[in-house]
């Protein structure tokens, strides 16, 4: 017995596939017969055999790319016909990827090879493909396997086959693949996205928000930092934010009632504020960093602080600490964009400030009209917590602060 | 034997003797129970104790007997029939299934039958295919009664009691191979509420299935296999009907794996069933197809080694495991 | 060589460095560079930043109105090389 396979048309090929076939099972052929018409990245080629003998087997089917060495037909030669039946055993080597697999991703199930060898089912136990379409070949599956798969976000149906009967893969084989590539298949994008929706509903379910909404006016803010960045370079500049930034930070330490975590039926403040700033990512989603400590940076600490960290979350890099620990958060839509946002708190906060764009409006001091800068700022905080009352009083205070931007230096 | 054990023979006439000490409303009745003792001896000596009135030898007619029992049963009696086999109780089927059975649905609820009807059953006496069948599941087929298998002493002991204090028609089925069985004196907590399954042996790879004299079997294959590295678990069924699907369920849902052991014939047996019910409530918890062990499907034959050929036997438990965990089996 | 698009092309370049997705060949120079592609102030201040330390022209403040488009920066810069 003699096993044909995907031979090789010069070093550069790493694959064929077999377009046509000129023989079938039970066909008798001479040295230089051609059996079959391959197509490679040299173009097609013909394939002949050496020997004289019958074609006992197709194993390749039509239209199946196969790596050069893989097994594709069997072959009884004449000189042994009378003899021996059984053939010969047929290199399994783990390193290739079985026929099942062509065009899939391949992941050497077991990572045990001796024991891969004995386990990967005969080449010659293949039913004949010879009268069958090409169709992508799907693994069988156990019902807990795929349940299991589902669960950990594996497409099963890019494995190779498993380790039980006829290569079905089971539970241990689903298992074996998560444990080499723990990372959920999914794109994370794809994970935040959930991770959000998450967040968010169980916010809406569990939090009964209330909403104040107070105009700001910035002129005060905007005219001194255009003297304080006057001479700076672009990278020490101070932007809006910061004072905003800090003004919040600083007024949350007279009003502890908005800066801490609600959890198992009852609030408990934090001593210190930890904002986070949602930074939005480019790629969509967003990402909420925690500056730690922020009623004590005076606004240069606090520029470079929120610069650093939304370079980081955009290119990936932030601690684990600034990920969970805020106690209060800003969502901030940036210069442009809406007039202002309705923000969702984040639990187990009880406390989240929506900045909108800076604006100029006509605005009356004593009664006289004239243009201001102004920022709408939003307050959604946990009814369960604070009263409408109290977090007006801190959207006043933090007014304040945003007038005296010089104390905040 | 020293004084700290009994035998489950002696633990069923103990529960039957404290059935009727304690209860006069209750009485033994069955081919040869009174002078001779039972078949199977379970009710030597009781006769003497309480005497031919509560010790009722009656005549060869299965169908009238049962059927006197069914009657007593509705008189407010608590009577427990003997039947010498499973193999004869088909005489009286009509009484059971026809009477027993249906008599609470077509009286309206008015009529009761609390019968407890004690067969023996089972394989491995030579005593050949008239004497030693396994048809548990024909009467487990049936609503209105319940069905018992006690495949212990403590719940030989203890489950007859249970069983009499049900208003309702009850089967104990004791397997012939258990009745020398001894064990420690058990107590009343070594018995949980009949309906109940028990993890006779708890495990993580593989759920055993089994009831009756398959238990020890079972066990036995359980610790074979524990031997080559595989966890299985043990669940003895003990409630034939209705069945403990919870504690079936929860076993599978942590071993993804099943198999039954069941002395029944494969074709339509009770193993078919539990297969069934496993497929369709825990199949997405499988990892394998739900297997079963049964009896091979010829009358069970006289010569020993036939006999044994015929019925689940512990290297075919171990050989069907070990195959549905992907492992060699040794030769 | 062509001045003017040899700037254009730096700042492409420094834009593509905090925009990857952002497509350049399809940006109107004459359009407002922050608009077209969502750069907000901290990425703005970013690319002001970049091109000071690249061409060594620093953009004021004050002259944020100057630099609104690709055009209109690249000939802010252009002129104060």
């Amino acid at each position: 017995m003699k096993i044909l396979t995907m031979p090789s048309f010069g070093a550069d090929m790493a694959k064929g596939s077999i377009v046509k076939w000129n023989v079938k099972p039970g066909d008798h052929v001479s040295k230089g017969d051609i059996v079959a018409s391959i197509e490679t990245m040299k173009g097609l080629i013909d394939m002949e055999v050496y020997d004289e003998g019958t074609i006992t087997k197709l194993v390749a089917v039509e239209g199946e790319e196969l790596e050069i060495g893989r097994p594709i037909a069997e072959l009884q030669l004449t000189n042994e016909e009378s003899s021996n039946n059984k053939p010969e055993q047929i290199p399994t080597d783990a390193a290739l990827p079985s026929v099942e697999t062509i065009t899939t991703q391949v992941v050497n199930l077991s990572g045990k090879q001796d024991k891969e060898d004995k386990k990967t089912p005969n080449i010659s136990n293949i039913p004949d493909h010879s009268e069958l379409k090409p169709k992508p070949q799907i693994p069988k599956i156990s019902p807990a396997a795929r349940f299991r798969a589902k669960e950990l976000g594996i497409d099963w149906r890019q494995l190779a086959q498993g380790n039980g009967p006829n290569g079905a893969l089971q539970l241990n084989d689903i298992n074996a693949v998560y444990e080499m590539h723990p990372e959920p298949q999914e794109s994370p994008s794809d994970l935040m996205r959930q991770a959000i929706a998450s967040t968010v509903s169980r916010s809406k379910r569990d939090i009964p928000h209330y909403y104040l909404q107070l105009d700001m006016l910035l002129d005060n803010a905007v005219r001194w930092l255009r003297e304080h960045n006057a001479d700076l370079p672009p990278n020490k500049r101070i932007l809006i934010n910061a004072v905003i930034y800090s003004a919040i930070a600083r007024a949350l330490t007279s009003f502890p009632a908005f800066n801490g975590f609600y959890r198992d039926g009852h609030y408990e403040s934090s001593d210190s504020v930890h904002l986070g700033n949602a930074i939005s990512l480019r790629q969509g989603g967003l990402m909420v960093a925690a500056i730690h400590d922020a009623q004590h940076l005076g606004l240069i600490e606090m520029m470079e602080k929120i610069t650093d960290q939304v370079n980081r979350a955009r290119k990936g890099g932030l601690r684990m600490s600034e990920m969970q620990e805020a106690t209060v958060t800003v969502s901030n839509l940036g210069d442009r964009g809406s007039d202002s946002i309705q923000s969702i708190i984040l639990p187990p906060q009880v406390a989240i400030f929506g900045i909108g764009r800076q604006r100029t409006v006509p605005w009356i001091v004593d009664n006289t009209v004239s243009c201001a800068s102004i920022v709408s700022m939003s307050l959604a905080a946990d009814h369960r917590v604070s009263d409408g009352h109290l977090g007006a009083r801190l959207l006043n205070k933090i007014n304040k602060y945003l007038q005296k931007p010089e104390t905040l230096i | 034997m020293n004084d700290q054990s009994i035998t489950y023979r002696e633990a069923l006439k103990t529960a039957i003797s404290e059935a009727m000490r304690s209860d006069e409303r209750v009485f033994l009745m069955g081919e040869d129970v009174g002078n001779y003792g039972g078949c199977y001896a379970v009710s030597k000596g009781l006769s003497d104790e309480f005497g031919a009135d509560r010790v009722i030898d009656t005549p060869l007619s299965e169908s009238g007997f049962v059927g006197a029992g069914i009657g007593a049963a509705m008189g407010g009696m608590r009577p427990i029939v003997e039947v010498m086999t499973v193999n004869f109780s088909l005489l009286a089927l009509d009484q059971i299934v026809n009477n027993a059975a249906t008599l609470r649905h077509m009286s309206g609820n008015q009529i009761g039958i609390p019968l407890v009807i004690r067969m023996a059953t089972g394989a491995g006496k030579q005593l050949a295919a008239q004497h030693s069948h396994s048809l548990e599941n024909w009467y487990a087929h049936v609503p209105g009664i319940k069905v018992l298998v006690p495949s212990t002493v403590a719940d030989a002991r203890y489950m007859l009691a249970m069983a009499l204090a049900d208003p309702d028609p009850v089967i104990l089925f004791e397997h012939v191979m258990l009745y020398n069985e001894s064990a420690a004196i058990p107590a009343p907590k070594d018995c949980p509420d009949m309906h109940q399954a028990v993890v006779r042996k708890s495990g993580n790879d593989i759920s055993l299935i089994t009831y009756g004299g398959s238990l020890s079997k079972t066990l036995e294959a359980a610790k074979e296999l524990d031997s080559h590295g595989i966890s299985a678990e043990v669940i003895d069924l003990r409630c034939l009907r209705p069945l403990d699907t919870h504690t079936l369920y929860q076993s599978v849902e942590k071993t993804h794996r099943v198999l039954v052991v069941d002395e029944g014939w494969r074709t339509g047996s009770l193993a078919a069933e539990i297969c069934a019910l496993i497929a369709e409530d825990c199949f997405w918890s499988l990892d394998a197809p739900p297997s079963r062990i049964c009896s091979k499907e010829v009358p069970i034959p006289y010569p020993q080694h036939l006999e044994r050929a015929a019925t689940p036997q512990v290297a075919q438990v171990v050989e069907a495991a070990m195959k549905l965990l992907n492992r060699e089996v040794p030769a | 060589m062509n001045n003017n698009e040899t700037l254009k092309a730096l700042v492409s370049k420094l834009i593509l460095d905090i925009a990857p997705e952002a497509e350049m060949h399809n940006l109107d120079p004459n359009e407002d560079l922050r608009e077209e592609l969502d750069l907000d102030s901290m990425d703005f201040m970013n690319l002001l930043d970049s091109i000071a330390k690249e061409t060594g022209v620093n953009v004021p403040e004050s002259d944020y109105s100057l630099v609104n488009s690709l055009q209109s920066l690249t000939d802010y810069i252009d002129k104060r090389l």
